[in-house]
C-alpha cells in the first residue's frame, strides 16, 4: 500500500473542491437548511408542550449524526461518480494504483468530508438554538466513528452496483443511504418500530448508534452493549463489503466494463 | 548497448491470447512480441480488436485466454510493478475537467510516484508546446489540446513501454508532424518500445517498425510495411487496409 498515491487521489479530489463551488454548496448548503428545518420543529415542539425530555438534544443531535452517516456515504460513492464523470477511472486503474489504495482514499475523503459537514453543523446548531452537541461529552465519540465506518461500508456498497450497472445506478449515490434511514431509528426508539423490523434493525449498526445516543443523553453515560454490537457488526459487515467490491472489480474487469463505465 | 540487442530482447511478450464477451469474440488467440526499442503498429478496421488489446495490456480488462508478460514478468500477478513502467495515451479518454492541466499532471506524477515533479512538469509542457495552457482548466481545452494532455501524461512518468490508441486524432497537421517527430525522437534516446494504432496510413507506415493487421479479432498479417504490401500485391498500406477492412465487413 503506497501512501503516496493514496495523498494523490486525495490531492485530486481536494483541487476539485477548491474550485467547485457547486461541490461546496453541497458540503455546507443542505445540511444548514437541514438544521434549520429542524431547529424550528424541535421549537414549534417544544412551543406546543410535547413531553420530549430533550427534544433539542433528540432531534438535533439525531439529525448531526445522520448526516455525519450521509457525509460518510457520499464520500465514497460521489468520489467514484467524479471519476466517472471525468471519464478518468483508465487513467486510475491502468496506473499503478490499487483496488485498496483507492478504497483508503475514498474513505479518507469521506472522513475529510464529515469532519468538515459535522463541525459546520455543530457550529450552525451552537450559534443559532445555543444547542452544543458535545456537551454530550466524548462518551458519544466511539458512535461517531462506528457511524463513520457504517456509511464506509454504504458507500463501498453503492459504488460496487454502480460500477456494475454504470450510470443508470448513480442516483443511488444520493439515495441508497435513506433505504437504511428507516431501520436506522434515526429520530424515534427502536420499540416503534413493527417486531418484524426490530429485527431486522438490530443486525442495521447505526440503529444500536441511535439508540446509545438516545441512552448517552438520558443516562448520561455510554451503553456498552450498544457499543459492542455496533463495533461488531461494522468490523463484519466492512469486511464483507470489501471482499464484494474487490469480487465486483473482478468481474467489470472480465466483463469489459471497467472502461466503459461512464458511457 | 548495440543497437541489436536492444532491438532482440522482447519487453512485451503477448502468448495465445483471447477475449470472449458473451458469445462474441473480440480478440481470439494472438501471440506477440514488442521489442526493447521498436515501434509496433496496430492497424485494423473498427471492431477489429485493437482497443480490446491494448485494454487487456493495461490490465483493465481480463483476458479469457493467454498470457501477458512484460519486462519477463506476468502482469497478472505483478500489475504493479509492470504498471509504473508503462503508460498509454488515447483519444477516447480523458482527464478531469474540472481541473487545469498542470493539476492533472502534478495528480498524475504523484500516483506514479516521480521525483522532481515541477521539474518534469515544466520540461513535458515545454516539449509538447503547452506553455500557454498549463493553467487553463481542462474542460476549455480543445481537442487537440486534450490529446496533448494524454501524451504529455503518458510521457512524463518516463515508461518504458507506452501504448498510443490513435494519439494523433483530432490534431491539426502542424501538430501531428511535432508529435510524430518528438515521439520518434523521444523514442530512439530512451530505447522506448511502443505500441501504436491508426487509421493514418501513412502515418503508420512512418512510425512503425513492424506493423500487425488485425481481423475479426485474429492476426492476419504481420511484417514491416512493405513486406505486408508485398504479400497483398498492393500499392501501398492504404490498399492493403481497404482490402482486409472490406473482407472483414462484407461488400
Amino acid at each position: 500500500m503506497s501512501l503516496g498515491r493514496i495523498l494523490a487521489l486525495l490531492s485530486r479530489h481536494m483541487y476539485l473542491y477548491k474550485r467547485s463551488f457547486a461541490r461546496l454548496l453541497e458540503i455546507f448548503y443542505w445540511p444548514f437548511l437541514d438544521l434549520v428545518v429542524w431547529g424550528f420543529i424541535t421549537i414549534y415542539l417544544e412551543k406546543v408542550g410535547m413531553s420530549l425530555h430533550g427534544a433539542l438534544s433528540f432531534f438535533l443531535g439525531a439529525l448531526i449524526l445522520w448526516d455525519v452517516l450521509f457525509r460518510a456515504q457520499q464520500g465514497i460513492a460521489v468520489s467514484f461518480l467524479e471519476e466517472m464523470w471525468a471519464r478518468n477511472l483508465m487513467n486510475l486503474f491502468a496506473s499503478p494504483l490499487t483496488v485498496g489504495e483507492y478504497l483508503v482514499a475514498t474513505m479518507t475523503m469521506s472522513v475529510l468530508k464529515v469532519t468538515a459537514v459535522g463541525g459546520l453543523m455543530m457550529l450552525f446548531a451552537w450559534v443559532f438554538y445555543s444547542y452544543d452537541i458535545l456537551q454530550m461529552g466524548f462518551s458519544l465519540l466511539p458512535f461517531v466513528l462506528n457511524l463513520v465506518v457504517s456509511g464506509w461500508i454504504i458507500g463501498v456498497l453503492t459504488t460496487s452496483i454502480i460500477m456494475r450497472f454504470g450510470q443508470q445506478a448513480e442516483v443511488l449515490a444520493w439515495g441508497m443511504v435513506f433505504l437504511f434511514q428507516p431501520i436506522s431509528c434515526v429520530f424515534y426508539p427502536i420499540e416503534v418500530l413493527p417486531p418484524v423490523l426490530q429485527s431486522i434493525a438490530w443486525m442495521v449498526p447505526p440503529a444500536h448508534i441511535f439508540e446509545g445516543m438516545r441512552a448517552v443523553l438520558t443516562t448520561g453515560s455510554a451503553p456498552v452493549t450498544h457499543l459492542l454490537w455496533a463495533t461488531g457488526l461494522n468490523c463484519g459487515f466492512l469486511v464483507i463489503i470489501v471482499a464484494w467490491f474487490y469480487h465486483t472489480f473482478s468481474i467489470c474487469k472480465e466483463r469489459g466494463m471497467l472502461v466503459r463505465v461512464g458511457e | 548497448m548495440p543497437a541489436s540487442d536492444s532491438i532482440n530482447s522482447p519487453v512485451v511478450e503477448v502468448r495465445n491470447l483471447t477475449k470472449r464477451f458473451q458469445g462474441f469474440t473480440a480478440v481470439d488467440n494472438i501471440s506477440f512480441d514488442i521489442k526493447k526499442g521498436e515501434i509496433l503498429g496496430l492497424l485494423g478496421p473498427n471492431g477489429a480488436g485493437k482497443t480490446t488489446t491494448i485494454h487487456m495490456l493495461l490490465g483493465l480488462i481480463t483476458p479469457t485466454v493467454g498470457t501477458i508478460h512484460m519486462f519477463g514478468l506476468d502482469l497478472a500477478t505483478h500489475r504493479e510493478t509492470i504498471l509504473k513502467q508503462v503508460n498509454f495515451s488515447s483519444t477516447y479518454i480523458s482527464m478531469p475537467f474540472s481541473l487545469t492541466v498542470e493539476e492533472n499532471l502534478k495528480v498524475i506524477a504523484r500516483l506514479y510516484e516521480l521525483k522532481h515533479i515541477q521539474q518534469r512538469i515544466d520540461d513535458i509542457v515545454k516539449k509538447l508546446e503547452m506553455e500557454d495552457i498549463r493553467h487553463r482548466l481542462t474542460r476549455k481545452l480543445s481537442s487537440g489540446q486534450m490529446s496533448r494532455l494524454t501524451l504529455a501524461k503518458a510521457i512524463m512518468t518516463e515508461p518504458k513501454v507506452l501504448f498510443l490508441d490513435e494519439p494523433t486524432a483530432s490534431l491539426d497537421p502542424d501538430i501531428v508532424n511535432k508529435i510524430k517527430s518528438f515521439l520518434k525522437e523521444y523514442q530512439r534516446s530512451e530505447g522506448l518500445s511502443i505500441l501504436y494504432t491508426s487509421h493514418n496510413m501513412r502515418e503508420m507506415e512512418e512510425m512503425s517498425d513492424r506493423i500487425i493487421f488485425l481481423q475479426r479479432g485474429k492476426i492476419v498479417a504481420e511484417g514491416t510495411a512493405s513486406e505486408i504490401i508485398q504479400r497483398y500485391a498492393q500499392r501501398d498500406l492504404e490498399e492493403v487496409f481497404l482490402k482486409l477492412a472490406r473482407e472483414q465487413n462484407g461488400p
